[in-house]
């Protein structure tokens, strides 16, 4: 065998094994039968997919529309894509802020960006939430001063969540864009200048265009991770709202339906998929 | 003679810039800040202060649940991490110092476990170890976190390799050292911030694991994660503040060390 | 000079990347023969092989075809670390992690030398290239010159048969490399060691060499003395790359070639055939066109006076290509100028024109 098959076979034989492997038995899984206390049993069906979908009269199965299982997946969706545009709202004035800082200061701004990054994040969003509770310091401080009567519900909802999300992710958006930034060759503006843009117009028509693919990196590293999150919801949301991530969760802890969460999780990795492999061939297509 | 505004024109001082940079940072460090202050907390409330003590932190080191999870955790991090560096290693050699057939395709599989979502991570795993029959515990912990270790390691050691010259590897060729002794000689040490680097991140990013080792863990094996989260079926106490501030402790000093690292390598 | 025989002798030696129509052939069909104790120079534009050559020698390298012997060894397939030369690179390639005495060391430390041996051949090479004192720094902490030397005494240290030299001098500015072409001159003569040295610089291979190889498309286009290539240049490209030439378009008449608005030369030829006149600039004199003798050329006109300094160049028009004239300043004939318009001749000296084939 040639140096250097023998150098990658054990990172690469580690990944397929033991994640692309089971990634795709997985998806195996997800047309088979649920067995009654987790695990399946070996006969084929479609069942977990009908569900998403449908419920089954438990007398006459006959089937009928259920959005419920589509809610939560559409609610995913859309908290990671809030999340997303929130944290490209923050996070670009912020990288934009910090790569436009002296050299000395640069690294320690940095530095303060990437730290909340190396915190567990289960103890990160057990700090946000002491924050939010009712009688967390914020709902303190707004009642001490007069401005609100009661405790305004700032935890267990989903506002909270997105809330989490943002605070979970937001190193991811803000490294990639200081990243792009920092290569960012200022002269650029001053041509733009030279030829009568304005200082907006100059944002818009050529950094803009230049920090495309930090920004996209930047969004698919918030919204990945977001529609798939399971810690946010699952504190902050106090378990009233559910993301995808949870009811995949749930179907291997109490509820125990293998298949199903199979099948969600092989939703989740498709559209993961797709949202990679899309933002790819726009790359590729840019390339060219 | 009126001056002409520069600073007004110049984009690097954009209006608000600085201002939103200041509350990003205050809204991702407050929180933190404020649970590391409750931890002192001498009282059982959580919301209000009775005096600072260190009560919490010694009831957290008389807990043998607590201790032994948290053993748990640096074990499983320090061998996950390692094992993962090794073969990051291996594979940045041949990627970067090597003609690879289909590159892009390799490197796509190594960088696989960045793209997939952690709760497919772990139920993938869960489903993988059920089937091939091997128990839930320790060694499929070791498994699942090295698996999605190698690409935190691979990425800032390939990343020193790339900007190694290679030159250095031909001069010790043509001053008569043989393959190993060059590896040994000149690559290695050269390498060695990026190893470090490599290797602290996927230590990290194994100690903060929660959702796969919660899937994975047996009794005996309960990471500190697995832990804290289980404490808190009886709602944030001081014990999990001050648990909790130690974790952030420990992830600053990494941050510390690896901070020290990098500003050493030029 | 008691030996001459062949330090390294390259037979039919070729070198092509890639295949088929995207193929690009670096080297093609060099024979040369490099003698022992010689100061030899391979001189040529970016691109020409030169540097290709040097990797087939030193081996981190191996031709498509051709045979490379290394005192009368042949040396094919032998991996760098087995042969007896060493190189002076580009850039250096000082190992940043190591002191200068333990980079100086190195491939004595390779070799299994006994410490005592590294240790003293590392303070003889340290004070032959003037370093004594910074054996303890990094190569982080050396300027140029001094990295230029550390790179000089690692490779002398093993004792090599052959030191190659990649363009050892270009990343060094120009008054340390004036300096650095007489201390290598000088080096080379102590050591007795052969110097195979790659260059660009026509001034540094003339200053330097014994004998240089002019290269160009993979190929050898000269091969002799210093004076050689510059007085006789075998070709249009040589004459043009070393020192630079009017090159001339004529054609062979009865009488001898016949250029267009500079009259007859003297020459001997097939009639008809088209040949190339190459006349260094400052090989010729510039008169005023009203005293023309025989054999004179010309009349032409000053189309621009250019002041270098210690020179004075004109361009002329009325031939077939531009010609270019540079006078010495303060000489005899330095005490003549023109000014555009003037119309001049030209009086070349004794056999300062060249006639090459087109």
């Amino acid at each position: 065998m040639k140096l250097h098959r023998l150098l990658l076979a054990p990172s690469l034989g580690t990944i397929l094994i033991f994640m692309a492997l089971p990634i795709a038995l997985t998806t195996l899984y997800s047309v088979l039968t649920p067995a009654q206390h987790g695990g399946v049993i070996w006969q084929p069906s479609g069942e977990a997919y009908v569900r998403l979908m449908f419920e089954r009269d438990i007398f006459d199965d006959t089937l009928s529309f259920n959005a419920d299982y589509l809610q939560i997946l559409g609610r995913s969706a859309l908290q990671a894509g809030f999340a997303t545009i929130l944290c490209l709202l923050i996070g670009l004035p912020t990288a934009w802020f910090i790569a436009t800082r002296p050299p000395a200061q640069k690294s320690l701004w940095l530095m303060l960006v990437t730290v909340p990054y190396w915190v567990n994040l289960l103890v990160r969003t057990i700090a946000l939430l002491l924050m939010l509770r009712d009688e967390g310091p914020i709902n303190g401080a707004l009642q001490s001063m007069g401005l609100t009567d009661g405790p305004l519900p700032l935890a267990y909802n989903n506002f909270a969540i997105g809330l989490g999300l943002v605070s979970s992710f937001l190193p991811f958006m803000i490294l990639p864009l200081y990243a792009a930034i920092e290569r960012f060759d200022f002269s650029l503006l001053e041509a733009a200048y030279d030829l009568h843009a304005s200082r907006w117009q100059a944002v818009w028509s050529v950094i803009l265009p230049i920090l495309r693919p930090g920004l996209i990196a930047g969004g698919l590293l918030v919204f990945i991770p977001g529609i798939g999150s399971y810690l946010a919801p699952d504190i902050l949301g106090g378990g009233k709202t559910l993301m995808l991530g949870n009811l995949i969760g749930m179907q291997f802890q109490g509820s125990r339906n293998w298949p199903f969460g199979a099948a969600l999780s092989t939703v989740l990795m498709s559209v993961t998929l797709i949202a990679l492999i899309l933002v790819a061939r726009r790359a590729a297509r840019e390339a060219a | 003679m009126a001056l002409l505004d520069t600073r007004a024109r110049d984009i690097r001082n954009l209006p608000g810039v600085g201002v939103t940079a200041a509350l990003a940072v205050a809204f991702l460090y407050a929180p933190i800040l404020f649970l590391m202050l409750y931890s002192f907390n001498d009282g059982r409330s959580i919301s209000r202060l009775d005096g600072l003590s260190f009560r919490w932190y010694r009831a957290v080191f008389a807990n043998e649940e607590i201790g032994g999870a948290a053993l748990n955790s640096v074990l499983l991090a320090v061998i996950a991490a390692s094992l993962a560096t090794v073969m990051a290693t291996a594979a940045a050699l041949a990627m970067v110092r090597m003609r690879v057939r289909r590159k892009a395709a390799t490197y796509a599989v190594l960088n696989f476990p960045l793209m997939v979502p952690e709760i497919v991570t772990a139920i993938a795993s869960l489903i993988f170890f059920s089937a091939i029959g091997l128990g839930l515990g320790f060694g499929s912990l070791v498994i699942a976190h090295t698996t999605f270790c190698i690409p935190f390691a691979y990425l800032p050691i390939a990343a020193r390799l790339t900007s190694m010259d290679a030159g250095l590897e031909v001069a010790a060729a043509d001053l008569y050292a043989r393959p190993l002794r060059r590896f040994a000689l000149i690559t290695l040490p050269l390498l060695a911030p990026g190893l470090l680097s490599g290797w602290l991140l996927a230590f990290i990013v194994s100690l903060d694991d929660f959702i796969i080792s919660s899937m994975l863990s047996g009794p005996g094996s309960t990471t500190l994660p697995v832990h804290i989260y289980s404490m808190l079926r009886l709602g944030i106490t001081p014990e999990v503040n001050a648990v909790s501030s130690l974790m952030v402790l420990a992830s600053a000093l990494v941050v510390i060390l690896s901070g020290l690292i990098s500003r050493r390598k030029t | 000079m008691q030996d001459h025989g062949d330090a390294c002798r390259l037979t039919g030696l070729g070198r092509t990347y890639g295949r088929g129509a995207s193929a690009h052939h670096a080297l093609g069909g060099i024979d040369l023969a490099i003698r022992a104790n010689e100061f030899f120079t391979l001189l040529g534009p970016s691109g020409c092989g030169k540097t290709t050559l040097l990797r087939l020698i030193a081996g981190f390298d191996q031709p498509t075809v051709g045979e490379i012997a290394i005192f009368g060894r042949n040396v094919a397939g032998m991996p760098p670390e087995d042969r007896p030369v060493n190189t002076v690179f580009q850039h250096y390639a000082l190992f940043p992690h190591l002191t200068v005495a333990e980079n100086v060391g190195f491939a004595l430390r390779m070799l299994g030398r006994p410490r005592t041996e590294i240790a003293a051949t590392v303070a003889r090479m340290v004070e032959l290239v003037g370093l004594e004192g910074m054996e303890k720094r990094r190569p982080d902490q050396l300027s140029g010159g001094q990295k230029q030397r550390v790179a000089l005494a690692r490779a002398l240290a093993p004792g090599p048969k052959i030191l190659l030299l990649d363009e050892p001098l270009s990343a060094l500015d120009a008054k340390l490399r004036q300096r650095m072409r007489s201390e290598l001159k000088a080096l080379q003569r102590e050591t007795g060691i052969t110097f195979v040295f790659v260059t660009h610089d026509q001034d540094e291979a003339l200053a330097m060499s014994d004998r240089i190889a002019v290269m160009q498309g993979g190929k050898v286009q000269q091969l002799g003395r210093p004076e050689e290539i510059y007085e006789a240049p075998a070709n249009r490209f040589v004459a043009d790359f070393i020192g630079g030439a009017n090159l001339i378009p004529a054609r062979m008449g009865p009488e001898g070639a016949v250029a267009e608005g500079l009259g007859t030369i003297p020459a001997t030829g097939t009639g008809g055939a088209e040949v190339t006149l190459a006349i260094r600039p400052e090989r010729l004199a510039i008169l005023p066109a009203g005293g023309h003798q025989p054999g004179d050329l010309g009349p032409l006109t000053v189309a621009e006076r250019i002041y270098m300094g210690n020179e004075l160049s004109f361009r002329l028009e009325g031939a077939a290509v531009p010609l270019h004239v540079t006078l010495p300043r303060g000489g005899l004939r330095g005490a003549l100028d023109f000014a555009p318009g003037d119309r001049v001749a030209l009086r070349p000296e004794a056999g300062a024109i060249r006639l090459l084939a087109s």
